[in-house]
């Protein structure tokens, strides 16, 4: 009977112990399922919604595809002779590709300057002042930029170059300064992790520490570099605050870059408080946002491609 | 690809803490709405719309919440547009708005009950250097339609003029086209949210012409006369400057206990007789005249 018993009570507890794993197995499969459903089911709702949100005006309010794209006169509130809403949004398209790649113009070069000069250079100086200075960059919040931008960058470019400041070129240097840190980090995430072993090759053969950069680092962490740029785009192309404030919100096609131009988020913003759910000038807003998300998903699988691309990892 | 897919789970947290962050502000006005009818003068409201009105329902709430403890009402901005919409809706106590209800479209204002707690006077203002204080009606209208493109042309500094409008759906911007412009468009040009900001570029800019509520005067810009006429609240109240629009608190049906209580308080000379004129605005009790919804100007 005694032995039985201990025999039991040592089962039971063995039994308990397996259970308690067993239990604890289900449940973190069962948590991490739900939050994985639930972050598809967002995504895909949000999807929808905005699509559902952004087709109604072509299938609700009756504007053109065409017209959407290729049209300049921009007044949602308004309808033309056929009783069709002024949507032409390809002043609003252009601006926003032109800062978006006007800012990686200007700041892809210096961010791969920086990084270079943080990992291969100077590795020293990089982490203790260069590092923290691009983290600091990275908190400051969009709305400081942008003030920045309308204090400090519009009242030079009007002083000392022309027009009223306001336009796509103060909007491309409060960008490329935005988007600055995001390069450089991932720059430098591309450039370290580029192995030891292809350097030392370098050297070995005889390279200067230059050819070595340019022939051997820059070359191999190429896909990594273009990842680099291609999100400081989908930022520089997401930014709606900063460059609301600065590029002077006019839509119209500019003439020069220090005349006031508007961007799909600056419209976007602007209008959104002054709208009603349901009418066509929210709607409006609306196809923007799904434009946007479009865009954004354009970015997202163009870094997946350059991601597959790359040699090293 | 570990980046890519840490990317994209990022955005979808970010998104989906979005989402739940407006759920629960929508929980949270269900339940303000159910405290406020079981409990009279106490409880909590809720009052959203346009920024225009935001400053003064915002000073007045907290004098209120001081008088009377147990009370709380929140004041959110968001424009007028929210402020209506919201209202219709049923989702706040209180829509703030700066044009009458009619006028937005997609609004049912049958069963909306306007409140109207004060009077904003609007006017032209330009850069103080550009040397016109006075201009007509119709040169005013020619400046926004681009015609007239100099200052020199009216006798000003020779500097080319800057226009600077408000958001499309902005009330400034509507009842300004429609009262000083008799309805015409402006050009496409500069268009800015807010009129801190237009004051801001204003000041700043040479040649710039814009248009800010009296309470945004200050020495940084010049108030245009329009055919001789001073904007002033002494005009604005005889209806002699016409440029200028009621302040509107819209309700769902009759209001009820706190929230009735409160457009009271907006109404009482404590609020009239202070804030309402401390903070630029003009007292409505103070108007000689009456707008309807369709413009008919009547005397009181």
């Amino acid at each position: 009977m005694k032995g039985e018993r201990r025999l039991s009570d040592k089962e039971s507890a063995k039994i308990w112990a397996s259970n308690t794993k067993r239990w604890k197995e289900r449940w973190g499969r069962t948590i991490t399922f739900i939050s994985v459903s639930l972050m598809a089911v967002i995504g895909i709702s949000i999807l929808l919604f905005v699509a559902s949100k952004g087709l109604s005006t072509f299938f609700v309010n009756k504007a053109s595809v065409v017209q959407f794209l290729t049209g300049l006169h921009w007044e949602p509130s308004k309808l033309d002779e056929f009783g069709k809403p002024f949507v032409g949004a390809l002043p609003l398209i252009i601006g926003s590709f032109t800062v978006t790649v006007l800012a990686a113009l200007v700041s892809a070069p210096i961010a791969i300057g920086v990084a270079i000069f943080m990992t291969e250079i100077s590795p020293h100086i990089g982490k203790k002042f260069l590092q923290p200075m691009v983290e600091l960059l990275v908190g400051i919040p969009s709305v400081v930029y942008g003030f920045i931008g309308l204090s400090v960058v519009v009242p030079f470019l009007r002083d000392h170059v022309s027009g009223s400041g306001f336009g796509i070129a103060a909007g491309t240097i409060v960008l490329s300064i935005m988007i600055l840190p995001t390069i450089t980090s991932l720059s430098v995430d591309a450039i370290r992790s580029v192995p030891l072993q292809l350097r030392e090759a370098s050297l070995a053969l005889g390279g200067t520490r230059w050819q070595t950069i340019s022939r051997v680092l820059l070359t191999t962490a190429l896909p990594g570099l273009f990842t680099a740029i291609v999100f400081g785009m989908a930022r520089a192309f997401g930014e709606a605050l900063a460059v609301q404030m600065v590029i002077g919100n006019s839509t119209v096609i500019p003439q020069s870059l220090f005349e006031p131009a508007s961007t799909l988020t600056s419209i976007l913003t602007m209008g959104m408080g002054y709208t009603v759910m349901g009418q066509v000038e929210n709607n409006a807003l609306w196809t923007l946002a799904f434009v946007l998300l479009g865009m954004s998903l354009f970015f997202i699988l163009i870094i997946r491609r350059l991601e597959r691309r790359r040699i090293y990892r | 690809m570990k980046k890519s897919l840490l990317a994209i789970f990022s955005l979808l947290i970010v998104l989906a803490l979005a989402a739940c962050g407006s759920e629960s502000s929508q929980a949270d006005n269900k339940d303000t709405e159910s405290k406020e009818k079981d409990s009279g003068i106490s409880g909590s409201i809720t009052a959203v719309g346009s920024s225009a009105l935001q400053p003064l329902v915002e000073a007045a709430a907290q004098q209120f919440m001081g008088e009377n403890a147990g009370t709380t009402i929140n004041v959110q901005g968001g424009g007028s547009g929210t402020g209506l919409s919201k209202i219709s809706e049923g989702a706040v106590d209180i829509g703030n708005s700066d044009i009458f209800a009619e006028e937005k479209q997609g609004i049912d204002a049958s069963q909306l009950v306007d409140h109207k707690v004060a009077v904003v006077g609007i006017a032209p203002v330009v850069h103080p250097e550009v040397g016109v204080k006075d201009v007509s009606k119709q040169q005013l209208i020619d400046i926004f339609k681009g015609k007239i493109k100099n200052w020199k042309e009216l006798g000003g500094a020779d500097q080319e003029i800057a226009v600077i409008n408000r958001a499309e759906g902005s009330g400034t911007r509507a009842t300004f086209e429609q009262l000083a412009l008799d309805g015409a468009t402006p050009v496409a040009t500069q268009e800015q949210d807010s009129s801190g900001t237009v004051r801001q570029i204003v000041s700043e800019t040479p040649g710039a012409i814009s248009y800010l509520a009296f309470s945004y005067f200050d020495e940084s810009i010049q108030p245009l006369f329009i055919d001789g006429k001073e904007p002033n609240q002494a005009s604005v109240e005889t209806n002699d400057w016409e440029v200028w629009a009621y302040q509107h608190m819209y309700t769902n049906g009759k209001p009820e206990g706190l929230t009735k209580a409160f457009l009271d308080y907006m109404v009482s000379d404590d609020v009239q007789n202070s804030i309402v004129t401390e903070l630029g605005y003009l007292p409505i009790t103070g108007m000689k005249v009456e707008r309807d919804a369709k413009g008919n100007v009547t005397q009181k």
